[in-house]
């Protein structure tokens, strides 16, 4: 009875109900109410209330979800898609003063299917190329919106460094990728100079950070000296030194880890996260003492040198140890599939099912300043959600809905009905423009 | 007699300037004069490279020489409202760039290759930047392309130097044949034309800095801060120099600060978001220019909006040349926007956006008239595709007072056609530039004078 009165709000609920109901879901909370079976509601694109039994709203649009479970969005904490015209500005050494924000492309097809993977927020960063990369920016995988209305609201814009082999590669012609060019090759050659690059960078932002802040100061008191020349380049260092921009660190290697924290230590400013961070086991405490986190792969590596010493038991270790860990994708096809990565911390490592899920939740939301507002199903959070027709840490689970602000952005049923409309749509066009073609160019003669 | 004495000046070429009789009349023709209502049968009375008089009841001088234009239209000479005529060295097709994923890539014609490049290490070094250059300057008024334009009925064209980030401002010149550059300048300076293409690892500009999109953006902005500081400094220095050390000359600066517009590629939709974004932050008037994509709604109404003026390319997308039996790989969206780009004009015009069309390098006359015909094909009416070749590039850069239309007081610069000027089997008889008489040459390739090719073959190359 109850059933046909619910099938009669549905069909009187506006399309885009602002309130929906979630319910005999296995909802996986990543919060306080651990796992449980019953329902979420969510009102205004926020969750409203979270239990095995909650007031029903009037008019909500009922998902049922009977042997459904449903997880916080998934958040990558590292990935280089939505961007256009290129993600490395690799010319220089400190290429701080590019933005990706300046480039988020909402039309890249990556987001469409990052999405369909599960994930509702991305840490979009600058490549690897240089010592001192570029300003970062975290998405939400608001597909069909535009480059502005995709940008995490609130989240702290991060800036990207990098050590190793890829931000020394372009210095060292001999026998590496420069070779045999004519082209003027880049300092630093060796990880000597990538720590001498961040920290002569530092220098140079120290005394910008002075002239400008000296320039306030004569300001405030009344007076109206010309101010000094805004560099781009040191205002991205600036913001760094004033704990209003994170630091995300591309590395592998413990030695470099540490080289990096000490840089950091003496220079006054603090990691957010290190990148990938292979060898982070190696340096689990010096990791948690300086305050960073690690974001890491599960059981990716050996692609190059400096990636030989890797272990799949690095993420569970790392975090046994007080690391805040995640793991990302670095890469639009792993993006699809991080609820499986995180799976493999059950693996190596033993974590129960609840950990390894953080990893790829709340513990990326933690290490990007944004766990207030997603990372896991609470009260008074952005109803970002996934439901998935299986156990989600499994890689035969398939998502089935995607939630971002309470709205269903991603529709596994109706993704797949919509699909022959497109592809007729398509050979339409195909046949059009053949026709058109042929019009062109006359028929050629029999004979001939 | 009169008419005979014309004949004969016809036959002396076209280059047989000092028998230019100083007064013309055209006289039984239709005229389009764009400004107003068209006038079924009238003259049209120029007079030392002015229009003198226009109207159905305008009496023929006495000293003039007379064009019997029965059967015929007399429109306003037609405005490129973008282009590279006269500069030397430039690629034909000044591109907002296609193809690539960043729709920045190289244009459809490689820039021709110069003196390597000292490689940049960051916005100091003020990579490819020439923004001191006016096209004014730099005209060449040989360029064979100025008798080749001029064939499709264009006799005014704002031309550019195109290379670069900040390539230089452009000028609106006269497409007339003169010895001196001089003489076919309208308005030497009329703003900035940008680019966002860029280096990279082994790509143009010695490799250096900026490599990417953003790089480039980046670089931009920091152009406009630094031109902003540069201007307090040298206010500061010419109010009190004693105990201030000068300010360093920065042609650079000087070039960007001089320019009263810039021109900002546009061909996505997010590409329009984000440059009238952009030029909105860096307090600048701006012209788009490409935009490609604008038959999306949601591009027009971010131009409606933003009361931004747009430059449409006229070189609609076409589909890769692939051999017959290869299979179609692209996606819907890229046949989708082959299937639209056409329809923008018309978009835009309902819409309401300030819009021009521009040749992108489209010089011969044959390909120029298809192109605009398949605007009107799809939805553009005739009327307004004439707007947006005329009237409207000279008020979207400021000189409606003297181009763009056939009025009394303007400068003579009109077309005498056989038909409707953008059909295709429409000859164009004579041209008027600055009241100087020209005939396009009836066999030149993609020509539209009395020799037709047939349709579908563009530009008439066998």
């Amino acid at each position: 009875m109850k059933k046909v009165l619910f099938a009669a709000l549905v069909v009187l609920a506006p399309l885009g109900a602002d309130t929906i109901v979630i319910q005999n879901a296995t909802v996986m909370t990543e919060g306080p109410k651990g796992n449980f079976k019953g329902s979420v509601v969510v009102q205004d694109g926020k969750i409203t209330e979270v239990g095995e039994k909650v007031l029903m709203p009037q008019g909500a649009t009922i998902i049922e979800a009977g042997g459904q479970y449903l997880i916080p969005g998934i958040i990558d904490c590292h990935s280089h898609i939505a961007g256009d015209g290129g993600i490395n500005e690799g010319s220089v050494s400190v290429s701080s003063m590019v933005d990706i924000k300046d480039i988020i492309n909402p039309d890249d097809i990556a987001i469409y299917r990052a999405l369909a993977g599960g994930v509702t927020t991305a840490n979009i960063l600058h490549g690897s190329a240089n010592s001192i990369g570029g300003q970062t920016i975290v998405l939400k995988m608001r597909w069909g919106k535009s480059a502005q209305e995709m940008i995490f609201a609130g989240a702290l814009p991060g800036i990207k460094f990098a050590l190793g082999e890829n931000p020394k590669r372009a210095g060292n012609p001999v026998g590496g990728r420069g070779a045999g060019t004519t082209q003027v090759a880049r300092y630093p050659a060796t990880r000597m100079g990538v720590e001498d690059v961040i920290r002569e960078a530092f220098n140079d932002a120290k005394a910008y950070k002075a002239e400008w802040d000296a320039y306030d100061a004569k300001v405030a008191r009344g007076e109206h000296p010309i101010p000094p020349r805004k560099d781009l380049k040191l205002q991205a260092l600036k913001e760094v030194l004033e704990n209003k921009r994170y630091v995300h660190v591309h590395c592998y290697r413990a030695d470099e880890i540490l080289m990096m924290i000490r840089a950091a230590e003496d220079s006054g400013f603090h990691v957010r996260t290190f990148q990938h961070v292979l060898e982070g086991y190696k340096v689990a405490k010096e990791i948690a003492a300086h305050g960073a986190g690690a974001s890491t792969f599960s059981d990716w590596w050996a692609y190059k040198i400096e990636a030989i010493d890797a272990i799949p038991f690095n993420a569970a270790l790392m975090a046994r140890k007080g690391v805040l860990v995640s793991f990302n994708s670095d890469d639009a096809e792993l993006m699809r599939h991080l609820n499986s990565e995180a799976g493999k911390a059950m693996k190596y490592g033993g974590l129960n099912e609840t950990e390894a899920l953080a990893m790829v939740t709340i513990n990326p939301a933690k290490q990007l300043g944004i766990d207030k507002t997603v990372g896991s199903i609470e009260v008074g959070k952005d109803a970002d959600m996934v439901l998935y027709d299986g156990f989600p840490l499994s890689d035969l689970a398939k998502v089935q809905k995607v939630l971002i602000d309470g709205t269903v952005y991603f529709d596994r049923d109706k993704a797949i009905a919509e699909q022959a409309t497109k592809d007729a749509e398509k050979k339409r066009l195909q046949d059009k423009e053949r026709a058109a073609q042929q019009k062109q160019q006359p028929a050629r003669r029999p004979n001939q | 007699m009169n008419k005979l004495l014309f004949a004969s000046f016809l036959l002396s070429g076209a280059f047989a300037f000092a028998e230019v009789p100083s007064t013309v009349a055209i006289h039984n023709a239709k005229i389009v004069p764009v400004s107003g209502p068209v006038i079924a049968k009238g003259t049209v009375v120029i007079r030392n490279g002015l229009i003198e008089a226009v109207g159905d009841n305008v009496p023929v001088p006495p000293e003039a020489w007379v064009v019997d234009a029965e059967g015929m239209t007399v429109y306003p000479g037609l405005i490129d409202a973008l282009s590279t005529v006269g500069i030397p060295g430039a690629a034909p097709a000044a591109g907002a760039g296609r193809g690539g994923r960043g729709g920045v890539a190289a244009p459809a014609v490689p820039v021709v290759e110069t003196a390597p490049v000292q490689r940049s290490w960051g916005p100091e070094d003020r990579p490819q930047t020439t923004s001191w250059l006016l096209a004014a300057d730099e005209i060449q008024a040989n360029d064979r392309r100025i008798e080749t334009v001029r064939g499709s009925g264009i006799t005014t064209a704002v031309t550019f130097p195109t290379r670069g980030i900040f390539a230089g401002q452009g000028s609106i010149i006269d497409l007339a044949s003169s010895e001196k550059a001089a003489e076919l300048v309208l308005v030497p300076a009329v703003g900035q034309y940008i680019a966002l293409g860029r280096g990279g690892f082994g790509g143009g500009g010695g490799g250096g800095f900026p490599s990417s999109l953003m790089g480039v953006i980046s670089y931009i902005r920091q152009i406009y801060l630094d031109a902003d500081h540069y201007k307090l400094v040298k206010e500061a220095y010419a109010r009190d120099p004693r105990g201030m050390q000068r300010p360093e000359y920065d042609r650079a600066l000087e070039g960007v600060i001089a320019s009263k517009r810039i021109l900002l590629p546009a061909n996505r939709v997010v590409e329009i978001d984000r440059m009238l974004r952009f030029a909105a932050e860096l307090r600048q008037p701006m012209i788009l220019y490409g935009a490609r994509d604008a038959y999306e709604p949601a591009a027009a109404n971010l131009l409606k909006k933003s009361n931004a003026s747009v430059l449409v390319s006229l070189r609609w997308p076409a589909p890769p040349a692939r051999p017959p039996d290869q299979e179609d790989t692209d996606t819907l969206r890229i046949l989708e926007e082959r299937d639209k780009a056409p329809t923008a004009p018309a978009v835009l015009q309902q819409a309401g956006v300030k819009y021009a069309l521009y040749s992108d390098g489209l010089d011969a006359p044959r390909e120029f008239q298809r192109a605009v015909k398949k605007a009107i094909d799809n939805g553009l009416s005739r009327e307004d595709a004439l707007r947006a070749l005329t009237l409207s590039p000279a008020e979207i850069y400021g000189v409606a007072d003297r181009v763009g239309s056939i009025e009394k007081g303007k400068i003579a610069n009109l077309v005498l056609t056989k038909g409707d000027i953008f059909d295709d089997h429409t000859t164009i008889v004579m041209v008027f530039v600055d009241g100087k008489k020209y005939t396009p040459a009836e066999t030149a390739p993609g020509g539209r004078g009395a020799a037709t090719d047939e349709p579908g073959n563009p530009g008439g190359i066998q």
